[in-house]
């Protein structure tokens, strides 16, 4: 799986509650959460976003509540994938279980706001258009990636 | 080979996908030549399921006895579940349904979203659902009413499922779709964690409780402290701790980023169990709590070992669970509001304390305090002790159970600029209300005391 995108940076325990926040929790709509990704510390980052960009952040990446809102709000916004030092382990979960793409790296601080990538899920390679850099990462086991390239565990179980 | 309480537990609920993965490799096997890759596939599951031991960073399915959701969780995994086209649950009697986070519905949509835990319920002939006037706050609800017992393997679509450990059970938060999957068959994978031994020596201050024991820890290790690991808590200090004070340790545990928290079982825990399972008509089997242990060679990836007889009060500062102080260090924090509740501090335990504080005692003028009762038990049982008079009579509100502040849900938003002292579990940006709020997390007696002075106090403070 190859993800071309632009990068929107942030910075370490960016939580579940900034991602979106719980008086949004009413509704299950995707697109609807998406509109208020980010809210409460990027006020505009859903209008910043375009389809296909990139999310890189710091350690502890989705840290806080269960909410399985929080990476559909990403994806309802247009994030095709999300690279980070670390992810908390419901997010993680999460994100593999709805199906959006993920991949951990120490050599996120090397990637800039605004810069290009083109990312290789299965073989775990970031390449950074912009600086001509490729990092390589360890790619998930190939359970999970069965799961994430299925598009999620309901499709997974679904097909066994 | 030695394990862990949690490894323990996680390796008992792995027998059936065993049997389950093997019956795969064998049907598999019979369709070899059309499905030579499945079979691959089928026998490596039956290999690994088959494994008689389990290793931290291992992937494996297991079966689960109690799955839960809530007005906020739920709604989206029966969702998933009706759109894979499923339609019957696995066991109605092993899932549990708690409006709690937005309830009683506070607007519109929290309705809807109630209605379709109550509808589905209804459509499952689901036991363990919870209407508003039954129900409590999950967290003290679920072992209050005898459905978690330790050993249990337990997921629930809240983060804060964690606190079963206190019981001695494998408990954690997981997602929607996670919740839906379960409502299917009963089983759901996780990646086995590490686990992270904490053993708290010495002798508890006065005023010093399970919620600043965690507090402390966190302070410590940090909010990814215990990324996707477990956090076992023991040493003299925790077998003298009282189920309330337990609850509100391993509750916290994942504010360090971890599975689980868990304690093992011991008097405490067969006493309370002993109480509920009365109260609920249930039998439990002493003998297999007992034998719930870690062995004592079992592998920890770190131990940390604490002496805390000096330690005072501890108290969480804006932006997080991690950024903890002694009570003694913060110096004039003034505060608008109080609130003392939640899945971690809304025991009866913890409302006795702030009650013996505030009794006779008016709070500061223009400050808010809200006290909120995690269950109707609880509830009632203020009532008649006496508790929710106090509170009242100090120019508090004493609520009906809702986890509503605690997310910025109702029941007591932050305007831009408040400041709160909460005794709940997070202090993100915006947690409680506006972004620009901000919110500190210390214990019930700190919470007491501080909204009587009007700044964050030490509970010595006042007598």
């Amino acid at each position: 799986m190859i993800i071309k995108g632009k990068v929107h940076k942030f910075g370490n325990d960016i939580n579940t509650d900034d991602i979106i926040a719980a008086k949004y929790l009413v509704t299950t709509d995707e697109k609807e959460l998406g509109k208020h990704c980010m809210e409460n510390i990027a006020p505009d980052f859903s209008k910043k976003v375009n389809k296909g960009d990139i999310i890189i952040a710091g350690k502890n990446f989705g840290c806080g509540s269960s909410r399985e809102h929080a990476p559909r709000a990403l994806k309802g916004c247009g994030i095709a994938a999300v690279i980070a030092g670390s992810f908390a382990g419901i997010f993680f979960r999460n994100a593999i279980n709805i199906g959006l793409p993920f991949l951990e790296s120490q050599e996120v601080d090397k990637i800039n706001d605004g810069d290009l990538l083109e990312i290789d899920i299965s073989r775990g390679i970031i390449k950074n258009l912009s600086t001509n850099q490729e990092y390589k990462t360890q790619p998930f086991p190939q359970f999970l990636q069965e799961i994430i390239a299925g598009d999620g565990l309901m499709n997974w179980i679904k097909k066994r | 080979m030695t394990y862990t309480i949690a490894e323990k537990i996680l390796m008992a609920h792995t027998g059936r996908a065993y049997r389950q993965a093997g019956r795969a490799y064998r049907q598999a096997g019979r369709a070899y030549r059309q499905a030579g890759r499945a079979y691959r596939q089928a026998g490596r599951a039956y290999r690994q399921a088959g494994k008689k031991d389990i290793k931290p960073g291992e992937f494996i399915e297991a079966k689960i006895d109690l799955a839960l959701g809530n007005d906020i969780t739920a709604p989206l995994a029966i969702e998933e579940f009706k759109k894979a086209g499923f339609k019957k649950v696995f066991d109605h009697k092993k899932i549990v349904l708690v409006p709690d986070h937005f309830a009683p519905a506070k607007d519109l949509r929290s309705a809807n979203q109630c209605k379709i835990l109550a509808d589905f319920a209804r459509e499952q002939k689901i036991e363990n659902y919870f209407e508003v006037g039954c129900m409590g706050i999950e967290h003290a609800l679920l072992p209050e009413k005898g459905l978690v017992s330790p050993g249990d393997l337990v997921i629930g679509a809240d983060s804060h499922t964690c606190t079963y450990g206190a019981l001695g059970s494998f408990a954690t938060g997981v997602g929607s779709t996670d919740l839906a999957r379960a409502f299917i068959d009963g089983k759901c994978w996780f990646k086995v964690g590490s686990t992270i031994k904490f053993i708290y020596k010495g002798k508890l201050n006065k005023w010093v409780g399970g919620k600043d024991l965690i507090l402390y820890t966190i302070g410590n290790i940090g909010v990814d402290g215990a990324l996707y690991k477990v956090m076992e808590f023991g040493g003299p200090v925790i077998r003298h701790l009282i189920m309330d004070d337990r609850f509100a340790m391993c509750n916290m545990a994942i504010e360090a980023g971890a599975v689980t928290g868990i304690i093992e079982p011991d008097e405490i825990t067969l006493d309370y169990i002993s109480e509920v399972s009365r109260s609920q008509g249930l039998k439990v089997s002493k003998k297999k709590i007992a034998q719930l242990k870690s062995d004592k060679d079992a592998c920890y990836e770190r131990t940390y070992e604490w002496d805390i007889s000096d330690l005072e009060p501890q108290v969480a500062c804006p932006h997080l669970p991690s950024n903890v102080k002694p009570v003694s260090k913060l110096k004039d924090i003034r505060i608008d509001q109080v609130v003392i509740g939640s899945c971690t501090n809304g025991r009866i335990s913890d409302l006795r304390i702030a009650a013996k504080i505030l009794k006779g005692k008016k709070i500061k003028p223009g400050l808010r305090l809200i006290v909120i009762p995690a269950t109707q038990k609880i509830y009632l049982e203020a009532v008649k002790e006496g508790l929710a008079e106090i509170f009242v009579e100090a120019s508090g509100v004493f609520s009906t159970p809702t986890c509503g502040p605690c997310l910025g849900g109702h029941m007591g938003i932050l305007a831009e600029g408040e400041v709160c002292l909460a005794t709940t579990n997070r202090n993100f940006i915006g947690r409680m209300g506006h972004p620009k709020s901000f919110v500190y997390l210390s214990s019930p007696a700190v919470a007491a005391v501080s909204a009587i002075t009007g700044r964050i106090s030490h509970p010595d403070e006042v007598r």
